[in-house]
């Protein structure tokens, strides 16, 4: 039997947790729906693989040795997920020093708090691991089948990465912790999170805008001044693509940093760990003193009221606003595009889509925060306002972070080119119409701390939200070519708003 | 003596909600203005159910409410505007101050800016939260929370005040600033109704006592009275709190409906 306290006991703790998690999350609480997904998820499975191996298939000859353009493209697609899977490693590593769940009880008792904490970091290993894997196993097991077993050992040189990543995230989080404090590292981790997560892909779009005019990635990758600018063959540099590609040598120094990166930061951090975390329960009982009318908060009507909260609560809210920059963040390179079409007066019409998909995605979240994520239902329940009203000051609340989101970019736009613009103020209002309405639909009282996983509690809603916006962005698209050809996208989403509606509990 | 319409604070007649089994069954339940009515009864009696249907947050299945003479099925908006509802779990905004929570309940119920700040500043003051006034809720303990929502259940100087377990983690100078400021709105012609499982302060505060079990409410009136009807040999509230629920328990077996 294992000793309580011990590395393997806590491991365990951690994975029973982990595993029930992982089937709320899946099943949204209900047992049935794991058995009944099961198949589902098998089809997928087998349909992702399917189309990965088609995709790779007329590419590249596997079974050779890689080229230095194979390697690029390896090198690029680790480097994209490294970065994502710092961003996730800082996001739960900051999440492992501030939520207290049963921190308090673990260390208010005489376990060791230093095992917690490296059984923490492997799970957040384990964890990011996964969700990398989720999109890049596919293409890992079709370079098998199409290249050979060795290919399977990017999965080693995947895991490497989340490891590192995790190290990375710890060193980091505690270094902040002793910089700048407990009060503020947890904002400014989930934002350099979100700014390292999104960064890299921006800075490729960036890249691609800039030498081939596109957003596409693989573009900058495959182009002759990657390959012209990229080290030699045998640079140290491609140790984690040619690990990747199945040298076992490379592979070997790769796994050897990582371990050693995740030993060193479990040295350098576990001791710390209690301290840190016990700082960070103490910054409640420190006083927060805003000066007094700073916020500006003076509601003359309910429905300023309501609007004025959401407004309010958004702002303050750190995760929300690392969330809302990583959105600001990815139309960064739409801007940049924009801005060349500036000059060259070419490529606005590719902003549209990606401008009302964006407004889509946004206005889903927005509304799930304003209609299901209100932390005082009873309170305005009992107010003397109706219904109907509530509903309207919220929409608006929705509304005015949309216009100030997107107004400039349209404006701009318009000045360019004013039928894309029209195009896309009506794709906009349609598309965060449509997802207000889904989560109208949809609406399941909840915290707001929950947002993150808001589409547990429908996964109807989410399908919908994002079917919605997907075809809303392609009516868009296909409306600066033909108008009339525009009425099959725009009829789709209409089909999915009405089966939303027909399904949703609001109806029923 | 039959109470005229216009002196009932709340006036439920026939009022009856089912969930996956009735939890409030045919509930007739008069409260006076000036009245400080406590609703004690085991858990699962129906009280906070009754409560909320009062309060608009729930629909019953039949029946009627009126309080202050506002129909408030038909009039939902009217009887809010003079009722206030404080849960035991406070319903306040951990990213607000105490100040703006204020504010913004006072812009729901349409309050006057200058009397908002009034409002907000006694209430503060009473309660002993200026202090915190400009400190977000987050980082205020389970006590000053509920001190928050308890203001913010004040600001709109209500009518009707239902109250369901106020006291609830507020210390003892607390809940006596608390129960000072509800008698004082009492005093002042408004109507408490309050839910707690503390029977001592029922007996202390209460003018009525109503005592529901299985959706009904099974005995009402004053401590001399409930005393009266659970019968002789019953000297604290507790004891006779027990004997009622007891034999509202085992006439609700027989099938009849208690007094």
């Amino acid at each position: 039997m294992m000793q309580p306290g011990s590395l393997v006991w806590f491991a365990r703790h951690e994975l029973r947790l982990a595993w029930r998690d992982w089937a709320w999350l899946i099943s949204g609480g209900r047992r049935r729906r794991l058995y009944w997904g099961a198949p589902g998820a098998i089809v997928i499975i087998l349909l992702v693989h399917a189309l990965a191996y088609l995709a790779l298939k007329p590419v590249a000859d596997f079974t050779a040795p890689p080229d230095q353009r194979t390697l690029i493209v390896i090198g690029g697609t680790l480097a994209l997920y490294g970065s994502i899977m710092l961003s996730q490693g800082m996001e739960n590593v900051t999440r492992a020093f501030y939520a207290r769940g049963d921190l308090d009880l673990i260390l208010s008792s005489p376990a060791a708090a230093t095992r917690l904490f490296a059984v923490r970091l492997g799970a957040t290993a384990a964890s990011i691991l996964g969700m990398s894997l989720v999109l890049t196993a596919p293409v890992i097991d079709a370079l098998a089948a199409l290249g050979g077993a060795r290919w399977l050992a990017a999965y080693a040189v995947m895991a490497a990465l989340a490891v590192a990543a995790v190290a990375v995230s710890a060193i980091a989080t505690t270094g902040l912790f002793a910089i700048i404090g407990a009060r503020r590292t947890r904002l400014v981790a989930q934002v350099v999170a979100a700014i390292v997560g999104a960064g890299f892909v921006i800075c490729m779009q960036f890249l691609a805008i800039l030498s081939v005019g596109s957003l596409s990635r693989l573009a900058v990758l495959r182009s002759e001044a990657a390959v012209s600018h990229a080290p030699a063959p045998g640079s140290l540099a491609w140790l984690p693509a040619d690990a990747a590609a199945g040298n076992w040598r490379a592979l070997a120094v790769v796994a050897s940093i990582a371990c050693l990166m995740l030993a060193g930061a479990i040295r350098f951090c576990a001791p710390r760990f209690a301290a840190l975390a016990q700082a960070t329960a103490a910054i409640p009982d420190r006083r927060r003193r805003a000066r007094r009318n700073r916020s500006g908060f003076r509601p003359q009507s309910p429905a300023q009221a309501l609007r004025g909260k959401e407004w309010l609560l958004l702002r303050r809210d750190p995760w929300l606003i690392s969330q809302s920059l990583m959105q600001l963040l990815y139309l960064l390179p739409p801007f940049v595009l924009l801005w060349q079409s500036f000059y060259g007066g070419h490529g606005t019409r590719l902003l549209v889509p990606v401008l009302i998909m964006a407004a889509g995605q946004l206005a889903g979240g927005l509304a799930w925060l304003a209609v299901s994520g209100e932390d005082a239902p009873d309170l305005v329940g009992s107010a003397p306002v109706t219904p109907a009203r509530v509903w309207r000051a919220k929409t608006e609340a929705v509304a005015g972070v949309l216009v100030l989101s997107f107004g400039p970019a349209v404006a701009a736009l318009a000045i360019i080119d004013p039928v894309p613009a029209l195009v896309a103020v009506i794709g906009i209002a349609v598309a965060a119409a449509s997802a207000t309405l889904i989560q109208f639909w949809f609406r399941a009282q909840a915290r707001r701390s929950l947002f993150r996983r808001r589409h547990v509690s429908s996964r109807i809603a989410t399908f919908a939200e994002a079917f919605a916006s997907i075809t809303w962005s392609g009516a868009g698209a296909v409306a600066l070519v033909d108008p009339r050809l525009a009425v099959l996208p725009g009829g789709a989403a209409l089909a999915v708003l009405a089966a939303a509606w027909a399904i949703s509990p609001a109806r029923q | 003596m039959a109470e005229t319409p216009t002196r009932l604070a709340l006036d439920t007649s026939g009022l009856a909600k089912a969930f996956a089994r009735p939890a409030v069954d045919g509930l007739e339940l008069r409260v006076r203005a000036g009245e400080f009515y406590v609703l004690l009864g085991p858990n699962g009696a129906g009280k906070t159910t009754t409560l909320r249907m009062v309060c608009g947050l729930l629909k019953p299945d039949r029946g009627a409410i009126a309080v202050f003479g506002v129909d408030a099925l038909s009039d939902p908006v009217g009887a809010k505007r003079l009722t206030a509802w404080l849960s035991d779990e406070p319903m306040i905004y951990d990213r607000l101050t105490p100040r703006e929570y204020l504010r913004f309940v006072a812009g729901l119920w349409g309050v006057d800016r200058k009397a908002e700040e009034v409002a907000a500043g006694r209430l503060l003051g009473l309660l002993g939260l200026a202090g915190h006034a400009d400190q977000r809720c987050e980082g205020l303990s389970k006590g000053m929370r509920q001190k928050v929502a308890l203001a913010g259940a004040l600001i709109h100087d209500p009518r009707l005040i239902i109250l369901d377990e106020p006291f609830t983690g507020l210390d003892a100078a607390s809940a006596r600033l608390a129960k000072n400021l509800l008698r004082e709105r009492v005093d002042a012609g408004c109507a408490v109704i309050m839910t707690t499982h503390i029977l001592d302060v029922a007996e202390r505060m209460a003018d009525r006592v109503g005592v529901m079990a299985g959706g009904r409410l099974i005995a009402e009136g004053t401590l001399d009275e409930l005393r009266e009807q659970a019968g002789a040999g019953f000297a604290s509230l507790e004891d006779t709190f027990l004997a009622l629920v007891e034999s509202g328990a085992e006439d609700g077996a027989d099938g009849s409906v208690a007094a």
